[in-house]
């Protein structure tokens, strides 16, 4: 059922108004994020203000739309016009940009109610806010476990009913894999599909401004409204009209689900356990499921990482501390001033990411490490043509494991490394995939089914993904933050 | 004996309305940081759209030399870091240029080969002031074109030619103003010299801001290169600016610290794509090119080469002097008309090259028209058309009908003969063997019509009857 057409009829009958409802939010995001580091900046006056004009259009009897008087929340790193955007990183602190992303410009315009800014990964790198300057966000469903990354703040406050939906961005799986750890659902939209501008830039061949949200329907909604051609992104697709919400009820019988057995059989047993039993659930609602192997996408996460880092090397060249942001307070040179801020104001992980970019663009080794990542995308993306010829989806785990430990990741790179094993494809192949929950673990910690469609086939994804829903019944934590029982 | 092999790269901005990839306008001169948005400062998130005009006037330019234009070609990101660089990378193109292969005809029919021609953005300027460096970013996001020729000048003269030559088809195609000294066109220059049929070792002179400096710089170079290798010592490759006050060359880095610029596509921009119609259609854009206009001076309107060059040097005079010809049969006159009097009264280059005149072409052809029909002879035309520059009025308008009337030889051998009897001291010294004293009665006669008589008229006449 979705939740923002519930509230909707709400605030159309005035059951409850705009503010009560933004208030009750807030006061639930008081009383739960000191324990989950959901959001790092709450904006109460501005959530209350954009409440108030939607109370006064319902008084003066206007017609709203859906997402009038939904509070919701936006990743750090959208950046929002007078209001600080940090990506989590300390370069960025007091950064107040001089407008608004698209998406979120879209949004407001449909008078959406913005209750703050959501913990992140320092510049989205990472699987579990760890790296944020803020501290990590915790997972809901047990608070010694993270939310995932890079938009766990996001998916964090979502699952427990601290705002109704939610935009991330989603470079390798950072929307689908804390979606996947916290239960709820993540749409990670085609590239192109919804406009990059005011998205502070990882790497911007792999970005996508995503939805988090709590079903389905209401992911649907979302992506409806910030999806379509920006002029200002030169990358979005011009003819590209949304309209998944109409598609969610349509028949599925006899649609062609293709499972890569690479992905299964790479799973943890408990993750494998509940995808099985969901791709049964498929098969049971008249969907042709088919096994195949498709090595490219092993591969894929080495390609993957050498092209996010090259991207990022570059991108994260400006914050220099002559424009915005933090500046070295002692600097002899021009050169020092730059290499002070650098080196003071980024976090480990960041550092990390732009010296391995640097390496691999570099005189000598761009041959050996860049130029053969960008033909493995290729060749993915050449793979993927093939497959979308005969599968109308493909069906895998989100995450081969459900949620870390806290500091799990730090005591083991190279697992979480894997966690984007299976997410990572669909962004080098600009493909668009949504994330929802299947089950749970033995520990009750909830797993994510990946659905991955042909490019700008959100449709047909959400489509399947709403009628597994149906079929899978009721999912998410009740007894958490703000909820409106029928 | 040292031959030098030299090569230019030649940074051109275009005239667009707006920057290369934001809205904002294009133009010189403005309170710094009043021409920017977050796309050309770099703010985080914003993203670059390119200005299609950008890659209009690109290929016009392209086509000018005589380039092949890539239908396919796509921009590319060098990443360096410097405050005026406000996104720490420039976008640019590397490996698939907008135009290649193209060249610049030398008067001695020597070609110089253009490699390659590619669009991008230029940077910001930093402004020292005392203890503090200030940025302007108003010129971060002008567009460039950086032309790249073959290293194929071998002599000094070759490369001033080229260069001039370059900078006056940029002007004609009308993509760029090409000032030097304001630095819409920047030259730097490869200077290598040898002994022998393999290259030396090549130096390069960044940012050359005038023409008189290539040349300098250069001279210098070859000198110093020349007067290294003479001694048995090696050129290093180096980067080298040119110090005007005393120039010479002096070292800014070597190629040990040459960056790694780190190449690759811009994810944020789409491949370019240009179709053979759109590229015949810019061609037809393309206006009549100085050397074809000279040629064309001299055969069809029988002017001298060396005024023809002089007319072609400057576009808005060319094109002056061709609606002021329109239709006349005495072309050269009005060439005369403009280099005589026009440029005697348009003192420096940069009046010439605005040629912002107060009279329209119409103005001096009526004015050519009068000398042509006997109504007004050439000095009182000329005159007339210095009082006509000042006031901006029509030749009509400052003569009066006595002017226009003309002076007939009756009223012109009377005159003359008044001359002689008035001045009996000046004609004893002319018959005395002063040839000189003969203007002295020319003046008289032109004194006592007004300005109204022929001098060459009057003067035969005076020697006739003395
Ligand atoms: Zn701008």
């Amino acid at each position: 059922m979705s939740e923002i057409l519930k509230l909707h009829n709400m605030l159309c009958s005035k059951e409850i108004s705009a503010k009560e409802l933004t208030q009750k939010y807030l006061s639930a995001i008081k009383s739960l994020n000191p324990d989950l580091n959901a959001y790092i900046k709450i904006s109460e006056d501005e959530a209350l203000i954009s409440a108030d004009i939607i109370d006064r259009k319902i008084a003066g009897s206007e017609d709203i739309d859906l997402l009038s008087g939904i509070p919701m929340t936006l990743k750090d790193n959208i950046s929002t016009k007078g209001n600080d955007t940090t990506c989590c990183s300390k370069i960025l602190e007091g950064y107040k940009p001089i407008y608004d992303a698209t998406a979120w410009q879209r949004l407001k315009s449909k008078g959406a109610v913005h209750l703050g800014k959501t913990n992140m990964d320092e510049f989205a790198m990472g699987c579990t806010t760890e790296t944020s300057v803020y501290g990590s966000s915790k997972n809901p469903y047990n608070k010694n476990f993270v939310a995932g990354g890079s938009s766990g703040g996001t998916a964090s406050a979502v699952s427990a009913n601290l705002a109704v939906y939610g935009i991330g961005s989603d470079t390798g799986g950072s929307v689908r894999q804390p979606a996947s750890f916290c239960g709820c659902v993540g749409l990670k939209p085609t590239y192109g599909a919804v406009s990059r501008y005011g998205l502070i830039a990882y790497a911007s061949s792999l970005d996508t401004v995503g939805v988090l949200a709590g079903n389905v329907a209401d992911t649907a909604v979302v992506f409806d409204r910030i999806a379509g051609f920006d002029p200002m992104d030169s990358t979005s697709r011009p003819d590209f009209s949304p309209c998944a919400f109409d598609f969610l009820d349509k028949d599925i019988k006899g649609r062609k689900i293709g499972v890569p057995q690479e992905l299964i059989d790479r799973a943890d047993e408990d993750v494998k356990y509940q995808v099985l039993k969901a791709i049964k659930i498929f098969e049971d609602m008249g969907c042709v499921v088919e096994f195949f192997s498709m090595p490219s996408l092993i591969t894929a996460l080495p390609a993957y990482y050498i092209i996010a880092c090259a991207e990022a090397s570059s991108n994260l060249g400006r914050y220099d501390g002559v424009r915005y942001g933090l500046k070295a307070e002692c600097f002899e040179s021009i050169h020092q001033m730059i290499c002070k801020t650098r080196s003071e104001n980024f976090g480990d992980e960041v550092k990390k990411r732009i010296m391995l970019g640097t390496f691999v663009l570099s005189e000598g080794y761009y041959d050996k490490y860049y130029a053969k990542a960008q033909h493995l995308r290729q060749e993915l993306k050449a793979q993927f043509k093939k497959v979308f010829e005969r599968y109308d989806a493909l069906v895998t785990p989100t995450s081969p494991k459900t949620a870390f430990r806290l500091c799990e990741v730090e005591e083991n790179k190279e697992g979480s490394f894997n966690a984007d094993l299976c997410t990572v494809s669909a962004n080098l192949g600009g493909l668009p995939a949504v994330s929802l929950p299947c089950g749970k673990d033995s520990r009750g910690l909830p797993v994510g089914l990946q659905i991955i469609g042909d490019k700008f086939m959100e449709n047909r994804i959400l489509n399947l993904a709403k009628k597994f829903e149906e079929s899978r019944g009721e999912f998410g934590l009740k007894d958490m933050g703000v909820r409106f029982d029928v | 004996m040292y031959k030098l092999t030299s090569g230019f790269e030649t940074h051109v901005e275009l005239k667009t309305n707006t920057k290369i990839f934001c809205s904002c306008s294009n133009g010189f001169g403005s309170a710094p940081n009043t021409k920017c948005c977050p796309v050309c400062i770099g703010l985080p998130g914003a993203l670059p759209r390119l200005n299609k005009q950008v890659v209009e006037f690109a290929v016009k330019a392209g086509l000018a030399l005589n380039c092949k234009i890539n239908n396919l070609s796509y921009m590319d990101r060098k990443n360096y870091s410097y405050p005026d660089l406000p996104k720490a990378y420039q976008i640019s193109q590397f490996d698939v240029p907008l135009c290649y292969d193209g060249f610049v005809e030398l008067s001695d029919g020597k070609k110089i080969g253009i490699t390659r021609i590619h669009i991008e953005e230029d940077a910001g300027k930093l402004i020292h002031n005392d203890e503090d460096i200030l940025i302007d970013y108003n010129r971060a996001g002008v567009p460039l074109i950086e032309i790249v020729s073959e290293p194929n000048i071998e002599s000094v003269e070759e490369a001033k030619e080229f260069a001039e030559k370059l900078q006056l088809i940029m002007r004609y195609t009308g993509v760029s103003d090409c000032k030097m000294q304001e630095g819409s066109m920047r030259c730097d220059v490869n200077i290598s010299v040898s002994e022998s049929e393999s290259l030396g070792t090549r130096t390069e002179i960044k940012n050359m801001n005038s023409i008189a400096n290539i040349r300098k710089a250069m001279e210098y170079e070859v000198k110093r290169q020349t007067e290294i290798l003479k001694s048995g010592g090696k050129v290093i490759q180096e980067t080298l600016g040119f110090d005007e006050k005393s120039g010479t060359t002096y070292s800014m880095r070597t190629k040990e610290d040459a960056n790694d610029y780190r190449f690759f596509r811009e994810p944020d921009l789409l491949p370019i794509h240009i179709s053979h119609e759109d590229i015949e259609k810019i061609r037809r854009t393309i206006p009549e090119l100085p050397h074809k206009k000279l040629k064309r001076y001299v055969a069809d309107f029988g002017i001298d080469k060396k005024d023809a060059e002089l007319l072609v040097k400057y576009p808005r005079v060319a094109s002056f002097f061709e609606e002021a010809a329109y239709g006349i049969k005495s072309s050269k006159k009005v060439a005369n008309f403009i280099l005589g009097v026009i440029f005697a009264f348009l003192k420096s280059e940069t009046l010439k090259e605005e040629f912002d005149l107060k009279i329209s072409p119409e103005s001096l052809r009526e004015l050519v028209l009068l000398t042509d029909s006997g109504k007004l002879n050439v000095s009182k035309a000329k005159l007339t058309l210095e009082q006509m520059l000042l006031s901006g009025k029509r030749a009509e308008e400052l003569l009066n009908d006595d002017d226009l009337r003309g002076f007939d030889d009756d009223s012109l051998l009377s005159l003359c003969q008044k001359a002689i009897e008035v001045n009996p001291k000046t004609v004893a010294d002319y018959k005395g063997g002063k040839d000189k004293a003969i203007m002295a009665l020319v003046g008289f006669v032109m004194r006592e019509s007004k300005g109204r008589a022929d001098a060459g008229k009057a003067k035969e006449k005076l020697i006739e009857i003395i």
